[in-house]
C-alpha cells in the first residue's frame, strides 16, 4: 500500500513539474468554459423567448444545462485521457527509470496501480476546475446537486476505466506518441461501437454495444447509478490493470 | 553473499548467458569482464531480478532470485548502465523517493540521503534538476541511488562509461571505499578499470565465463615464467647489440633474449627466464660487470589486457607495442558514447 502512494505521488509531482498538467487543465478549462457558455447562452436564448411569447415553457437548468455539458464532458475524454495516459509507461521505458522501478523492492501490480491511480487524481483535478462554473448555476439557479454528483461519479469511474486501458497501451511502447495515438484510438472505438444498435439488433451488435462505453455512460448522466455499468466501469478498470500487469511481466521476460 | 548456478538466458534466437557459474564472497569487489555484448548486463539484470534466468539459479544474500525477488531486490543496489533518473525531478528530491521506494523513512531516510549526498560529492547539486547535471554529476547521482539503501551488494552496469579521466578516477576511488562494508559486483570492458579495482574478475565471453581468477593469479597463471624488460647504455665508446645478447643470454636463468630496439648508445631487451628462475638479479650484476649503463630493469608483468585477448581468443597483434608502453588507457572507449543509452536497445 505504502509503494503505491510513494509511486502515485512522485507520478502526480512530474504531471505538475512538467509543463503538461498545466497544459492540460487551461486546454480542459477553456474548452469546458465554452461548452458552458454556449449551453448557457442557449438556455437564456430559449427562455427569454418564452418570456417574450408569453408561453411558459418548462425550463429546468438539469436537463438543459448541466446534463448536455456533462455528456460533454463525458465525450472530451476521449482526447484528454490520451494525453494523459500516454506517458505512464512509455517515459520510464524510454529514460531507463522503468529499470529502477523493477528491481526495487516493490510489486509490479504496486507500480501500475499506483501511476494509474496518479493518472486519475489529474484527471479528476481537472474536473476540480469545472466546478468553477458549476458555481454560477448554484448562485443563480438551483441545480440538483445529487444528480450531478452521480454524472461526475459516472465521469470518473469512465475516466478511470479508458486511463487503465491506457496504462496498458503506454507499455507496449517506449514512443509516447505511439501510445497516445493507440490510446486515442481505442477510446474512439469505445465510444463508436455503441453506433451499430442503431440500425442492427442482433447479439454480435448488443455485445459490441454493450463492449462500448457510451450506453453505460447515459445512467449515470441521468443522475441513476445501475449497477450494470458500474459494474462495466469497475470490470474495465480491473481488465485494464490487469493488461497491464500481464504486460509488464512479459517485458521482464522479452526484454 | 552471491552463488550463481548454471545460470542461463536465452532470447528468441540467441543464447545470451550460457551456463555461468560462480561465487562471490561478502566484501569483495568483483569485476565482470568482457567485449560489448558478452552478456555482462543480462547477468546483472537476472541477479538484481528484472527478468528472471531461462535456466539455473542464482542467490542473492541467501535470497533465490526466482523464489524471493522483493527481498534479493531489497538486498540490491544497483546501478543500471544508464543511471534511471527522472530528468524532471530534483536531487535531493529523487533520493528520497528512491529511498522511499527501498524502504526508508521519516528521520532514518533523510539521514541516509544527507550521507549518500556527502559519500557521493553531489552536495553542489543538491537542488538541481537532475536534467541539467552534467554526465559525471549524473553518474554519480545514480551511484547514490544504488546505495542509499545500504545494500549488501552493489551491481554496477559500467560505472565510469562516459566520465572524463578525473570523473573516472573519482569515481573508482568512491567504488574502492564503498567495498567492505557492500559487496560489489561491477562491469566493465576497461581492463585498467578491473586492475585497480578489482580483487577478482570474471571474464565472460559470447556469454560464457572464460575465465575466473584473482588479478593477481590471473596475471601470474598467463605469465608462466618472470619476463623482464632491460634497458641498456654504453658507457664509454663501443656498445653492440648482438654482442651484448650473447652476454645476456649466458646468465644463469635466462631462456632467451630478443632486442626490441637499438638506441643509439645502448639497447632495449625483452628477456624471458625459464619457469620459476628470478633473474633480475644477475642481470643487473652481468649488465654492471660488463661495463654498461643500466638504464632500465623492470619485471614486465602481462597485463590483464593480454590476458583478456588470449582468453577471449583474440590475439594480439605483433607489431603493436607492448601495453606498459603505451600512455594510460583512453578513459572511455569512443564506441561507448555512441551506443544507444535505453536499457532495453542492449538486451
Amino acid at each position: 500500500m505504502r509503494s503505491i502512494w510513494i509511486i502515485c505521488r512522485r507520478e502526480l509531482n512530474s504531471y505538475f513539474s512538467s509543463p503538461i498538467a498545466w497544459l492540460l487543465l487551461t486546454m480542459y478549462s477553456l474548452i469546458f468554459g465554452y461548452f458552458f457558455w454556449n449551453l448557457l447562452s442557449a438556455f437564456l436564448e430559449v427562455s427569454m423567448e418564452a418570456q417574450m411569447m408569453g408561453q411558459m415553457q418548462p425550463m429546468n437548468i438539469n436537463e438543459q444545462i448541466v446534463r448536455p455539458l456533462l455528456a460533454n464532458t463525458a465525450f472530451l475524454e476521449i482526447f484528454f485521457v490520451p494525453l494523459i495516459s500516454m506517458r505512464l509507461f512509455a517515459e520510464e521505458k524510454r529514460n531507463g527509470t522503468i529499470e529502477l522501478l523493477a528491481t526495487s523492492p516493490v510489486r509490479d501490480m504496486e507500480i501500475i496501480v499506483g501511476k494509474w491511480l496518479a493518472a486519475l487524481l489529474l484527471y479528476v483535478w481537472l474536473l476540480v476546475f469545472t466546478g468553477l462554473n458549476f458555481a454560477f448555476l448554484f448562485r443563480y439557479g438551483h441545480p440538483d446537486v445529487k444528480t450531478m454528483a452521480v454524472a461526475y461519479l459516472g465521469i470518473v469511474l469512465q475516466g478511470g476505466a479508458l486511463l487503465a486501458i491506457g496504462a496498458f497501451l503506454s507499455t507496449l511502447t517506449k514512443n509516447q506518441i505511439i501510445a497516445g495515438a493507440m490510446t486515442f484510438g481505442a477510446c474512439l472505438m469505445l465510444w463508436i461501437f455503441a453506433w451499430v444498435t442503431s440500425y442492427n439488433t442482433a447479439t454480435w451488435a448488443t455485445v459490441l454495444s454493450y463492449i462500448s462505453v457510451l450506453p453505460h455512460s447515459e445512467s449515470f448522466g441521468r443522475g441513476v447509478i445501475e449497477s450494470k455499468d458500474a459494474v462495466y466501469y469497475v470490470s474495465a478498470i480491473f481488465l485494464g490493470l490487469f493488461f497491464t500487469a500481464r504486460s509488464m511481466e512479459s517485458l521482464r521476460w522479452r526484454s | 553473499m552471491i552463488t550463481v548456478k548454471d545460470l542461463t538466458k536465452r532470447y528468441a534466437r540467441t543464447t545470451a548467458v550460457d551456463h555461468i557459474s560462480f561465487s562471490v564472497e561478502k566484501g569483495q569487489i568483483v569485476g565482470f569482464l568482457g567485449p560489448n555484448g558478452a552478456g555482462k548486463t543480462t547477468t546483472m539484470r537476472m541477479l538484481t531480478c528484472f527478468f528472471p534466468p531461462t535456466a539455473g539459479t542464482a542467490s542473492v544474500a541467501g535470497y533465490d532470485v526466482l523464489d524471493q525477488p522483493l527481498e534479493v531486490r531489497r538486498h540490491i543496489g544497483y546501478l543500471p548502465e544508464a543511471p534511471p533518473l527522472y530528468l524532471e525531478m530534483e536531487t535531493i528530491d529523487y533520493l528520497r523517493f528512491v529511498g522511499r521506494l527501498k524502504g526508508l523513512a521519516g528521520a532514518e531516510l533523510e539521514k541516509r540521503v544527507a550521507f549518500v549526498i556527502d559519500r557521493c560529492w553531489i552536495g553542489d547539486v543538491k537542488t538541481k534538476l537532475l536534467g541539467k547535471l552534467s554526465k559525471g554529476y549524473r553518474q554519480r547521482v545514480g551511484l547514490a541511488q544504488a546505495i542509499i539503501h545500504n545494500p549488501d551488494v552493489l551491481i554496477l552496469d559500467e560505472p565510469t562509461s562516459g566520465l572524463d579521466p578525473r570523473q573516472i578516477n573519482e569515481a573508482r576511488e568512491l567504488i574502492r571505499s564503498l567495498a567492505g562494508d557492500h559487496t560489489i559486483i561491477l562491469s566493465t570492458h576497461i581492463l585498467p578499470e578491473v586492475e585497480q579495482t578489482c580483487e577478482q574478475v570474471l571474464i565472460i565471453n559470447k556469454g560464457k565465463l572464460v575465465a575466473t581468477d584473482s588479478v593477481a593469479n590471473l596475471q601470474a597463471r598467463a605469465r608462466g615464467a618472470e619476463s623482464v624488460f632491460l634497458e641498456v647504455g654504453a658507457r664509454n665508446g663501443a656498445f653492440e647489440a648482438g654482442r651484448a645478447r650473447e652476454q645476456l643470454e649466458r646468465v644463469a636463468g635466462v631462456s632467451s633474449v630478443v632486442v626490441k630496439e637499438q638506441l643509439t648508445q645502448g639497447a632495449v631487451f625483452e628477456i624471458e627466464a625459464s619457469k620459476g628462475q628470478l633473474v633480475r638479479g644477475d642481470l643487473a650484476r652481468a649488465v654492471v660487470s660488463a661495463g654498461w649503463e643500466l638504464n632500465e630493469l623492470r619485471s614486465a608483468a602481462m597485463s590483464l589486457e593480454e590476458i583478456f585477448l588470449q582468453l577471449t581468443g583474440t590475439t594480439v597483434a605483433t607489431t603493436e607495442p607492448a601495453p606498459e608502453l603505451l600512455p594510460p588507457a583512453p578513459p572511455s572507449e569512443p564506441t561507448e558514447s555512441s551506443e544507444p543509452s535505453s536499457p532495453e536497445a542492449k538486451a
